[in-house]
């Protein structure tokens, strides 16, 4: 169900480069917004997006917000990493089970 | 700097029609052609995979414009049997030469030109903190194309 909401959240290619960014380090939105081709209250915007998705938290320092990637241990990370082999491997049989095209193999 | 989870190692087993041979050619060889290319640690899009064909061998992916972002290398070469393939790309999803899970493929003759593959991804504990970030990172570059990937490589 996390994993659900966070695959929605990274589904904005905008918000999933805003992600990235935090995964050099925490940032405010100021920083984060440099160079992205949208307006810093977009910016700001993405960030709720993820930060309700569970994906990164927030805290004040000094006047300002920064953000950082949620950090939340292993155990969702195994369970990601299982769902993403299911589908590679998924995709590997497909590809295995196709009848070869440039080569010749003994009936 | 302690180690307070160890997640399980995950394992699948899939059975494939196909022989051991193939299998492994397929995995490793053809590595491009079924690979999610969506997603990339390096700036630019996924062009190429690739597996060098013998221990020590480099597991990397190539962008468009040329450069080259290195996943990990090949442990254990023995075809058409057996893989083991080096995984360090570290929470921050980048390539860490300090970082090592292992990947490991083992492939069955079952007869009839179907085989077993048992697959295992281990020693996740390895990824260390901020692992989530990576997987979470991953997950939004990756997981979208999959589907998309999967209908066209069983067209």
């Amino acid at each position: 169900m996390a994993n659900a909401r966070a695959f929605a959240a990274l589904a904005d290619p905008t918000r999933r480069e805003v992600f990235e960014r935090l995964a050099d380090g925490p940032r405010a939105v100021g920083e984060l917004a440099q160079g992205l081709p949208v307006s810093r209250p977009a910016v700001s915007q993405h960030l709720k997006v993820l930060k309700e998705a569970g994906l990164v938290i927030d805290r004040p320092e000094g006047a300002r917000r920064v953000y950082q990637i949620d950090p939340k241990g292993l155990g969702q990370m195994r369970a990601w990493l299982d769902r993403f082999w299911d589908a590679a491997l998924e995709a590997f049989k497909a590809e295995a089970e196709k009848p070869d095209e440039d080569e010749e193999t003994p009936a | 700097m302690s180690q307070t989870i160890t997640p399980a190692a995950i394992r699948k087993t899939l059975t494939i029609r196909a022989t051991p041979e193939k299998a492994f050619k397929v995995f490793t060889a053809g590595i491009d052609r079924w690979w999610p290319k969506s997603h990339t640690i390096g700036k630019a899009p996924l062009a190429e995979v690739v597996i060098e064909p013998r221990i020590g061998g480099r597991w990397y992916g190539r962008d468009v414009e040329g450069g080259e972002d290195e996943w990990g290398d090949v442990l254990a070469w023995e075809p058409p049997g057996r893989l083991v393939l080096a995984w360090r790309i570290n929470a921050k999803w980048v390539c860490d030469p300090a970082v090592r899970t292992e990947v490991e493929l083992r492939f069955t003759d079952l007869g009839d030109g179907t085989c077993r593959v048992d697959f295992e991804h281990r020693d996740l504990a390895n990824l260390g903190e901020g692992a989530e970030a990576a997987v979470v990172s991953m997950d939004g570059g990756w997981g979208t194309i999959l589907g998309l990937f999967q209908a066209v490589a069983e067209a």
